[in-house]
């Protein structure tokens, strides 16, 4: 199925993306050539040993985002998919939707708007092209080298230095019927730039509004400078005929903090790689991931937190709740580079399987190049304590609420890092509306 | 309040209980002591409705009602609370979330209306007052990370919030320091009221200078081989358990 591909690459270098700049035509050349090097990955190769991306290979994805588009939905029924009130920037399979976006009364030089225009403009088309070549490791992952192939459009946010914001910014990717036509793709690159002492909270949402076979292949560059403050958050909620396959990579520098939390509800069949890299001596990450699984959904995570500079600080936990027959797959690797001394780093992984026929795998990874440090990891994969079932039923809760209730405190104990209460207090109730 | 008639238990095919018989009244406080695999902890289990225990005889009423046919929610609902030795963590909910639902749950048994969770912040409020204890514990997650004397601590708040008619605390003291165990017994003190009763499980003597008990029994081989008042426990302190063991052996 490469050679499709490879042929689709042709066509859309031919038309849709003639007026690129040289330097996006010369990268996505070597990234298509990447990509039909590569090929999919099978379950031969230890990174995908528990995940099969044949329904994928082996579907006939046409490119989205080509031909004129026939209608856009409303903003009414955009507004129900939002998170926050912010600033808002919609894109519709793929595609960016001025119509439907707005980003009023920001401060001077902050940027929320379509990679694709950002491209075209001089000084913002050369800040995209310094990030774009330089963090998603394309080279290494068919998946992300067939997204930079396809690199067309996604959000670009930008805060300059010293800017602090108030209102997070939203980023929301919608699949739409897009008139029947078959099985889509839509490969969204985004770039979110935190320049040195600035503070942003940026959301980045995937959501349906029809359930028909299609498949994201996202990709997303944060980049934190020195002593930056960012939280940005992550929530898939895919169709539930959808593939979703995604590489996020984060970049920091000195001194800087980044929560990065990422909800997983939607999609069959999700892969999500987050690439974290501490790159500044003193910064500090919390990774918090939630997936919320059930039918035969099957999401996988692949994390990696990489401590390149010393007297860093990284905590990693992910929950994941598995009902009926779906299957949670998690990886976490910590890399402590040579000479990244003092560095904290904790991982957590807790599985909670609530049927007989879901299954979870959890598989830590550390690879510690330096001697002073801290490292701690540990996972668990189990049904519901019976003992704390017995000790709520004992407070006088029925066994259903007991149930429930210890399920949903699965789930609230990743929301409850979150440090935006509005955010916190949406997702708290998409949760809920999951667990029902 | 409490009537144990010739009540046998086992756990695991094991008979741990062989034959309890125990009455308590409402105003009591009664200590149940005995050495380690005595039964203590199981009779106290039993009376909670832990499912890991079976009742192979004998009877218990609570109220006048058969206590061993309700289900363990029931019985806290009916105002019976178990203090755990061991509590259990519940991650991701705080202590107020967790004792707003279970105040809820019980005031439903009741007939009565919910707690709002503001009306209900006032009322905790209001008993941490009582007991003279921070808000420190309430917007943590059960248990999740506590120390051992913050977690019987926090059974103690629940106790406070619940307000149950018959409160048994399964070994409250062990594990605590000596301030930490006058702050528990004060607490259960304050709490002592003419219409409510209290069975305290200890392996020690030294909770029971804090709380003072009506009636004292010993535990050997799951049956009480003694009963009496202050006085025993004080000769328990003195003598240790081994001469109960061979009186019981002669006997």
């Amino acid at each position: 199925m490469t050679e499709q591909y490879v042929a689709d690459f042709r066509a859309f270098a031919g038309n849709g993306a003639g007026s690129a700049p040289s330097w996006l035509k010369e990268m996505r050349e070597g990234a298509i050539t990447r990509f039909a090097e590569l090929g999919f990955p099978t379950m031969k190769q230890e990174e995908w040993r528990f995940t099969s991306v044949a329904p994928i290979a082996e579907t006939r994805f046409k490119l989205s985002h080509v031909g004129p588009r026939s209608s856009l939905p409303s903003p009414r029924d955009i507004e129900p998919l939002l998170l926050g009130t912010g600033p808002t920037i919609v894109f519709i399979d793929g595609k960016f939707a001025p119509e439907l976006s707005w980003a009023a009364g920001l401060p001077a030089g902050v940027q929320v708007t379509s990679l694709a225009a950002a491209l075209q403009v001089g000084p913002l088309g050369e800040l995209a092209r310094q990030h774009l070549a330089g963090y998603a490791r394309w080279r290494e992952s068919a998946f992300a080298a067939l997204n930079t192939a396809f690199l067309a459009d996604g959000a670009f946010v930008y805060v300059p230095a010293q800017t602090v914001l108030e209102q997070p910014l939203e980023v929301l990717f919608v699949a739409t019927a897009q008139g029947n036509e078959g099985p889509t793709v839509a490969h969204p690159r985004s770039l979110i730039v935190i320049e040195p002492g600035a503070q942003a909270v940026v959301v980045e949402s995937y959501v349906a509004l029809a359930d028909r076979v299609y498949w994201t292949n996202a990709v997303t560059e944060v980049v934190v400078g020195d002593g930056a403050r960012a939280e940005y958050y992550r929530v898939q909620r895919e169709g539930g005929r959808a593939y979703h396959v995604a590489t996020t990579h984060s970049q920091q520098g000195r001194d800087s903090f980044l929560g990065l939390h990422t909800v997983t509800l939607g999609g069959l069949l999700a892969r999500h790689d987050i690439h974290t890299v501490l790159d500044g001596a003193g910064a500090e990450l919390i990774l918090n991931g939630l997936y919320l699984l059930g039918r035969t959904q099957h999401a996988d995570h692949h994390t990696v937190i990489d401590h390149a500079k010393p007297h860093c600080a990284s905590h990693e936990f992910f929950n994941g709740v598995l009902d009926q027959r779906a299957h949670g797959v998690f990886n976490g690797r910590i890399i402590v580079r040579p000479g990244a001394q003092r560095t904290d780093s904790k991982q957590t992984n807790n599985n909670l399987l609530l049927s007989t026929e879901a299954r979870a795998d959890s598989q830590p990874q550390l690879e510690i190049y330096a001697d002073d440090v801290k490292c701690t990891h540990g996972s668990t994969v189990g049904p519901l304590d019976e003992t704390a079932v017995h000790y709520l039923r004992s407070r006088g809760l029925s066994p259903e609420t007991a149930r429930s209730l210890l399920t949903y405190g699965f789930a609230a104990e990743i929301l409850g890092r979150m440090q935006r209460a509005d955010l916190r207090d949406h997702l708290d109730r998409l949760v809920r509306a999951g667990l029902a | 309040m409490l009537e144990i008639r010739n009540l046998h238990a086992s756990v695991e095919g094991r008979e741990i209980l062989r034959g309890i018989e125990l009455t308590v009244k409402a105003g009591e406080v009664h200590a149940i002591m005995g050495p380690n695999g005595s039964g203590k902890s199981t009779l106290a289990q039993v009376l909670a409705g832990h499912p890991a225990y079976t009742v192979t005889a004998g009877s218990v009423l609570y109220e006048g009602k058969d206590l061993l046919a309700m289900a363990p929610e029931d019985r806290a609902r009916e105002g019976v609370f178990l203090a755990f030795q061991y509590p259990v963590a519940i991650r991701g909910i705080t202590n107020a979330y967790f004792l707003r639902s279970a105040v809820n749950a019980i005031r439903k048994h009741r007939g009565e209306e919910g707690l709002g969770p503001v009306e209900f912040m006032d009322a905790l409020e209001e008993k941490l007052k009582v007991l003279g204890w921070d808000d420190s514990y309430v917007n943590r997650p059960v248990n999740d990370g506590f120390s051992g004397g913050e977690k019987k601590r926090n059974e103690i708040l629940q106790m406070a919030v619940l307000a149950p008619k018959l409160a048994i605390l399964d070994e409250t003291d062990s594990g605590l320091d000596i301030d930490a165990l006058k702050t528990v017994a004060h607490a259960v003190n304050s709490l002592r009221r003419p219409d409510n009763a209290t069975v305290l499980v200890t392996h020690y003597y030294r909770i029971l200078t804090h709380i003072r008990p009506d009636f004292v029994h010993v535990l050997s081989a799951g049956r009480i081989v003694k009963s009496g008042g202050k006085g025993l426990a004080l000769e328990l302190e003195e003598k240790g358990y081994d001469w109960l063991r061979e009186a019981a052996a002669v006997a």
